[in-house]
């Protein structure tokens, strides 16, 4: 039935809710959440404003095809309940989708809403409904299959893993994840910061999908605690790699291992997962400069800047060979960074590190870049200016200019084809690699991306999977 | 957890031995490997080379030196108690080779991690001459175990309160200087290292040492670890432990050893008062 002009009118009328946050100074002190999250009246006047679109563009945008309007209706009629069910239909994680997804780029950013105006809060109402779920719901669990008596391998607990454990488990087979470190969530708990993805609400994800009954064996490094082929040997009959790219990338220029030097990945995991930014409560230490620089423009970038200004740096400096329009993390994550205090220089890149004589470094010499034609990636590439070298006071540098494929896994597994850079081949449609019973997905194919695209590589590989394990390969 | 089944005080208590119920980790270990303990919920993952496995009582054995809050915290763990988390086996195994005459040097904790290698190596085939130091007599560990692996053993001690009165070096001169060995083995502290090194070098024996870089999470994820080794980066957790020993930068390694001492003495004088 079509809508009256009247109602029409007063949805219309409804503006975005905004999303209720810490103020900018407040926070970059503090490791908690910036955003406060909808109240349960603002989702129901947001949920107002979506079209319920015959066509929804949002689910064709989405990597796991949610079904947005479906969840958004049932929140207009206040069923958080069944809304959160009905997410889990096509996403286990919403409580982690809902804060760290690129909804920009994906569901909304194909709102039709958002053509004219401001697209509908997809991201924060999902966030809603999964923590009302968390803190008021009953625990109630999804149905899942009769046992199929299948026993499945995952390789790493991330984002592609745990979405494979999730869909497998409802469809009824035996599902084990093998986690190299000692808490489990990949990414999610040694990448993503406090302040952006609590690990508590990472915590209970995980434990939803084992309170469905997935085993989560943690200090396993496959690889060389065991392999893929002993795994099989044990009885598995289908194992997924999602390991990830775990390879730091430093930059080879005089001065790289000065003390204070850090890969992305050692600052945030010891800051994240170790927990040092609270330090001496826990045992790991972590350097707190008070002059930092971060090289790159990712989100990692942007979280390793934004890490070091809670720490007590007086200065947070993003240093980005290319310019703004090239910066490849999310709006909203540099928005925040600048709200922040977070300074950016574009078109710099550092040619050396400065140490002290107790091996410490102490500055960086830079030269400025201009931006000149597209390299591989398709993005303009920089060239050094001559004579343009200037320094950068700095006691502590974070290199957050990308990752590769760490090898632990794959030089130690036969019949595994690679591309040369390290990541797995595998069929595009099935996610299968070239080793009969190991599929894989997330960026240990793509090379770093997103959690929620690793979601979807998750979700492709266990269609396949089960369709193997009850048809064959 | 994982399970301590049998705990020794050697050096006056400042050494402690652990063996550690890990059979996964027991069955898979090679002779230089190591792997990454944690004590508990706040404590730090630090790496231990084994020095000895039994696979089948699924046992491994760590051998550590109290130096700073992590192990003075490990020490506390009494038989029965255990370890949160321990991981492994990690690193590269130890190259054995029968090559004809080898020579093992071990310094203070080095010769735990030297053990398992200096008996693989005689047990290939290699005559092994051992020699290992210590400041003095009762920090000396492993004496016993050190004869049985090798077919000579030499004693040193720093002060002279035992065997040799000098560094490890005096005597791998004279061993050296007989011009018949084949291949070296160096652990110990890193200056012993590269002191060893740079002798072995000048009569050209090809020397293994074994690196004991800061580590975080052990499987080649961080960098932390990483040590310059012939003008290329490495990462002393997957590529290593153990290393070429004419191609180390050893004062590279010194200096980012003392990356947290401020933050370490804070913690374990911290700890020292708390324990007391």
């Amino acid at each position: 039935m079509a809508e009256n002009a009247a109602k029409k009118e007063k949805r219309e009328k409804i503006p975005r809710q905004p999303m209720p946050e810490q103020e900018p100074k407040v926070r970059a002190k503090n490791f908690d959440e910036v955003p406060f999250g909808y109240s349960p009246e603002a989702a129901v006047k947001e949920a107002q404003r979506c079209l319920q679109c015959k066509k929804p563009g949002c689910v064709t945008g989405c990597p796991v095809e949610v079904d947005i309007p479906g969840f958004i209706q049932l929140i207009k009629e206040e069923k958080f309940t069944e809304s959160i069910r009905h997410i889990w239909q096509k996403n286990s994680l919403p409580a982690v989708c809902g804060r760290v997804c690129p909804q920009e780029i994906q569901c909304e950013g194909m709102c039709i809403v958002g053509k004219k105006g401001e697209p509908v809060a997809i991201g924060n109402l999902e966030r809603f409904v999964a923590d009302w779920e968390r803190e008021n719901g009953t625990g109630a669990l999804p149905p899942k299959a009769d046992p199929t008596g299948k026993k499945v391998a995952v390789v790493g607990s991330g984002p592609a893993g745990l979405t494979v454990a999730g869909d497998l488990i409802a469809k009824g087979h035996e599902v084990t994840v093998f986690e190299a470190f000692h808490k489990s969530g990949g990414v999610l708990v040694y990448g993503i910061p406090e302040f952006r993805l609590p690990k508590d609400i990472v915590a209970q994800e995980v434990n939803f999908l084992e309170r469905l009954g997935v085993k989560i064996e943690c200090n396993q490094v496959v690889g060389r605690t065991t392999t893929i082929d002993e795994l099989f040997e044990e009885g598995y009959e289908a194992v997924f790699i999602g390991v990830g790219a775990g390879l730091p990338v430093l930059l080879d220029v005089p001065g790289k291992n000065l003390i204070g030097i850090y890969s992305a990945n050692e600052y945030l995991t010891r800051s994240n997962l170790m927990k040092a930014y609270r330090f001496p409560e826990y045992d790991t230490p972590i350097i707190k400069g008070k002059n930092v620089v971060t090289l790159g423009a990712g989100n990692v970038a942007m979280d390793s800047a934004r890490t070091a200004l809670r720490l007590g740096a007086e200065n947070s400096r993003i240093v980005y060979r290319r310019s703004r329009t090239e910066v490849p993390a999310r709006g909203a994550e540099v928005h925040h960074a600048e709200q922040e205090g977070v300074e950016f220089f574009f078109l710099a890149a550092p040619t050396k590190f400065i140490g002290d004589d107790k091996g410490r470094v102490i500055g960086m010499e830079c030269l400025k870049m201009e931006l000149g034609e597209p390299d591989a990636s398709g993005r303009r590439r920089p060239v050094a200016i001559e004579g343009s070298e200037f320094e950068l006071e700095c006691d502590l540098v974070i290199v957050a200019v990308g990752t590769g494929a760490n090898p632990i896994l794959t030089q130690s597994t036969d019949g595994l084809s690679l591309n040369k850079w390290g990541y797995i081949d595998v069929d595009e449609k099935t996610a299968k690699t070239t080793k009969k019973g190991v599929w894989a997905g997330g960026d240990i194919v793509t090379g770093s991306a997103t959690v929620i695209l690793a979601m979807g590589a998750g979700r492709i590989a266990a269609n396949s999977m089960h369709d193997y394990l009850t048809l064959g390969w | 957890m994982f399970k301590i089944v049998n705990r020794e005080e050697m050096s006056d208590g400042t050494v402690v031995l652990n063996d550690i119920e890990a059979p996964k980790i027991a069955r898979k270990a090679k002779p230089g490997q190591f792997v990454i303990l944690k004590a508990n919920e706040t404590g730090e993952r630090i790496p231990l080379t084994m020095a000895e496995t039994d696979p089948e009582k699924g046992t491994i054995t760590v051998i550590y030196q109290v130096v700073g809050k992590s192990t003075a915290l490990f020490k506390t763990l009494q038989v029965g108690d255990g370890y949160q988390d321990v991981i492994g086996p990690l690193g590269k195994a130890t190259h054995i080779e029968k090559v004809g005459n080898v020579v093992c040097v071990g310094g203070g904790t080095g010769i735990a991690v030297l053990h398992p290698i200096t008996r693989a190596l005689k047990e290939i085939g290699n005559h092994v001459t051992c020699i290992i130091g210590a400041r003095t007599k009762d920090l000396l560990i492993l004496e016993d175990r050190m004869k049985a692996a090798s077919h000579e053993l030499h004693v040193c001690t720093d002060d002279g309160s035992y065997g040799h009165h000098g560094f490890v070096t005096d005597v791998l001169k004279e061993v050296l200087e007989k011009g018949e060995t084949q291949q070296a083995v160096a652990i110990g502290p890193v200056p012993m290292m590269k002191f060893v090194s740079l002798m072995t070098k000048e009569y050209d024996v090809p020397t293994l040492v074994s690196l004991n870089p800061i580590m975080v999470d052990g499987t080649g994820m961080c960098g932390g670890c990483r040590v310059t080794v012939g003008g290329q980066t490495k990462f002393a957790c997957v590529d290593g432990p153990e290393f070429d020993g004419h191609k180390v930068d050893y004062d590279e390694l010194m200096l980012r050893l003392q990356s947290y001492c401020e933050n370490e003495k804070q913690c374990y004088e911290e700890f020292c008062i708390m324990d007391s």
